[in-house]
């Protein structure tokens, strides 16, 4: 579904990706892990098309489409979605609107007709469940005032409502206590199907208890310098990122 | 060099001034010689270049006479949905044939109310703009609200405005609020065809004790409309002035909205939204002069600005030494679409109380790339991600509209313009 070549990345002039290779095949659970500044958010960020970012080698295919030559808005109705770690506040936006543009434009592109006005109130009040989310959150603005929990379950909610075939959760695990953690973590789970894919790049090892991954990848100054399965988390938790750090410095410099 | 002098420019004008108002007339004329056309180097008109802009645009100095409007195009004009009475003008006169009937309300011309002491309000020596209207008007409208009198339906102001060769018209306008009374007004202008003229204006508002007053306005005129409108309130104790502005088009406008409170208890709105492409030219010089203790006032002015297009925001907050206690806010907030458009944008508090709560901001920035990003990421197209940015950024203003029709009214003209243009 998604091969990652040799991508390399830059903003300001500053290369943050040095060669990143990745594939991730339906139905698979992906962990991105890394200390901090390795690249992570970069990679998720180049992913979704974000234009800081220039792409100065490599290439993405999605779904056998260059995905680098799409538009943001065109990645997310092929099917990308990225779940920002800080989503953004946007005042006298509200959320219902939003989303209703948002689930008709992506609709449009697939060829299937947009949804009436009942039946996307339908759609919504059935995903709205999965993340337990509350109807007076959602006719409010956008974001606006919400708190940290709340942000991070109404990603997973317009992940819910767009129907994403790749997912790209940014940190999402970060700053929420463990109901939070424990409900954002469920509605992804149950949104996981042998159709779609995720990616879950988190610092820490505490999401993958929730969202168990089928394969570990720890990124370093800009590239995976190992890759594992789910017991490769667990001994990250236990001897942290410095003996990779270490193994890898030591390499560099032989 | 500007070749318009104070003594030659508006001669043709002050020579066609009616006989009446004598003594009021030759005040503001001695006024307007002693001020003359402000230069670019005038304060008041620093970025404003109106004197240039009227040498390039008016060709002839004279008063535009009124011209017949049809019932047809009265009807095509007004906004669909709009509920309420009706004044009709052209070029500042009134024409009581296509005009309502206003059921316990005082209609007249002001040539018919010669006891009236105009420029008591919107005074000629502050402005020489409106010391040429009070020396030069042909004749205007009295409008008195009765006390305890709540008008329900608002009141449209709809001026049908055309001037093939380039002249002047000067609408007047007396608004009488008596005690307890409210009324709300929609001042609208139509340009017929696409010629240049400059349009003149001054209202004078005199409201009573326990008043509430709206009144809205929307600029939605022809691109080679020249434009200098004066609005001026006395607010009495425990009354309300809400002021929304609406501009959309004309070559240069200059708005004046100068707001007296002059009782306690009182309280000024004023609220304004530029939304300006081509090379038009938006001037709101607002002004609220705090007289007395317990009184507010409000102020948000918001500005999306595209190609070549110009906006200035100066905002005077006067607070006089008795006004202790006083509240007022002021905002000014600015998105720029392109690397050609301006914004000069100008806070100005004077406190001589030392007992007041007063805040300013002005911003003047780009589109939020970071919200952007977010609504593409959503599948949302960049362009209607960005209409939908600057939609909610115009709301804020247009929320204060409280006439349901109008309000939905100008947030159409709102959408409109964000889908074509930007």
């Amino acid at each position: 579904m998604l091969s990652i070549k040799n991508l390399h990345a830059s903003i300001e002039g500053n290369e943050i990706l040095r060669g990143i290779n990745l594939e991730v095949k339906a139905g698979e659970v992906h962990a991105i892990m890394g200390p901090n500044g390795s690249g992570k958010s970069t990679l998720a960020s180049v992913l979704a098309g974000r234009e800081e970012y220039e792409v100065t080698e490599g290439e993405v295919t999605f779904k056998e489409k260059n995905l680098l030559d799409l538009a943001p808005e065109d990645r997310a109705r092929e099917g990308v979605f990225l779940a920002f770690q800080y989503p953004v506040e946007i005042p006298g936006v509200s959320s219902t609107n939003f989303l209703r543009t948002a689930v008709n434009q992506v609709r449009e592109y697939r060829g299937l007709e947009p949804l009436d006005a009942v039946k996307f109130l339908t759609l919504m009040k059935e995903k709205m469940k999965l993340v337990e989310i509350d109807q007076k959150l959602l006719s409010r603005s956008l974001n606006e005032g919400f708190s940290g929990g709340e942000k991070k379950r109404n990603e997973i909610f317009q992940m819910a409502m767009l129907e994403p075939t790749l997912s790209i959760l940014d940190e999402t695990d970060s700053g929420l206590d463990i109901d939070a953690l424990r409900i954002v973590s469920n509605g992804v789970n149950q949104l996981k199907s042998d159709k779609n894919a995720t990616i879950v790049v988190t610092h820490y090892q505490r999401l993958l208890d929730y969202i168990v991954p089928d394969y570990v990848h720890v990124l370093y100054k800009g590239r995976i310098v190992k890759s594992g399965t789910k017991e490769l988390a667990m001994e990250l938790e236990e001897k942290g990122y410095d003996w990779i750090k270490e193994e890898i410095d030591s390499q560099a410099t032989v | 060099m500007s070749t318009l002098t104070k003594q030659d420019t508006f001669s043709g004008l002050l020579e066609s001034a009616p006989k009446n108002f004598e003594s009021i007339r030759t005040l503001a004329k001695g006024s307007y010689l002693s001020q003359g056309i402000p230069a670019v180097k005038a304060e008041e008109y620093k970025f404003t270049n109106i004197s240039k802009k009227l040498e390039q645009k008016i060709t002839d100095f004279s008063p535009a006479m009124p011209l017949a409007v049809t019932a047809e195009q009265v009807k095509a004009a007004i906004y669909e949905g709009f509920e309420g009475d009706l004044l009709v003008f052209s070029n500042g006169q009134f024409l009581p044939e296509l005009s309502s009937n206003i059921e316990g309300i005082e209609i007249s011309l002001i040539s018919e109310k010669t006891d009236l002491v105009l420029g008591s309000i919107a005074k000629p020596e502050k402005d020489a703009f409106a010391a040429l209207n009070q020396a030069s008007f042909q004749d205007g409208i009295f409008i008195s609200v009765p006390k305890k009198t709540q008008v329900e339906k608002p009141i449209l102001l709809l001026s049908f405005d055309q001037a093939n060769t380039g002249q002047v018209i000067q609408p007047r306008v007396w608004i009488e609020v008596g005690d307890f009374a409210e009324v709300t007004f929609i001042d609208q202008s139509v340009s017929l065809g696409d010629s240049s003229y400059f349009v003149n204006e001054v209202v004078e508002v005199k409201g009573g004790i326990n008043t509430h007053i709206h009144y809205y306005r929307l600029q939605n005129e022809g691109k080679n409309v020249t434009e200098v409108s004066t609005i001026e309130a006395d607010i009495q104790k425990d009354s309300t002035f809400n002021s929304v502005n609406i501009s959309l088009s004309g070559d240069m406008v200059r708005n004046n909205l100068n707001l007296n409170l002059i009782g306690s208890n009182s309280e000024g709105n004023m609220y304004g939204i530029y939304l300006l492409n081509g090379k038009t030219h938006v001037d709101n010089h607002t002004n609220v002069d705090h007289t007395i203790p317990h009184a507010e006032s409000n102020e948000l002015y918001k500005g999306i600005l595209a190609d070549h297009s110009r906006g200035v925001f100066n905002g005077k907050i006067f607070v006089r030494q008795d006004a202790q206690k006083t509240n007022a806010f002021q905002q000014n907030n600015n998105i720029l679409l392109s690397e050609d458009a301006t914004v000069n944008t100008k806070p100005q508090l004077e406190i001589w109380a030392d007992d007041v709560k007063c805040s300013h901001g002005c911003t003047v920035g780009q589109l939020d790339e970071e919200a952007l990003f977010y609504l593409q990421t959503r599948g949302i197209d960049k362009l209607q991600a960005k209409g939908l940015l600057l939609h909610a950024f115009a709301g804020e203003v247009l929320e204060k509209i409280a006439v349901e029709s109008f309000r939905e009214y100008c947030d159409s003209l709102v959408q409109e313009r964000l889908g074509s243009k930007f």
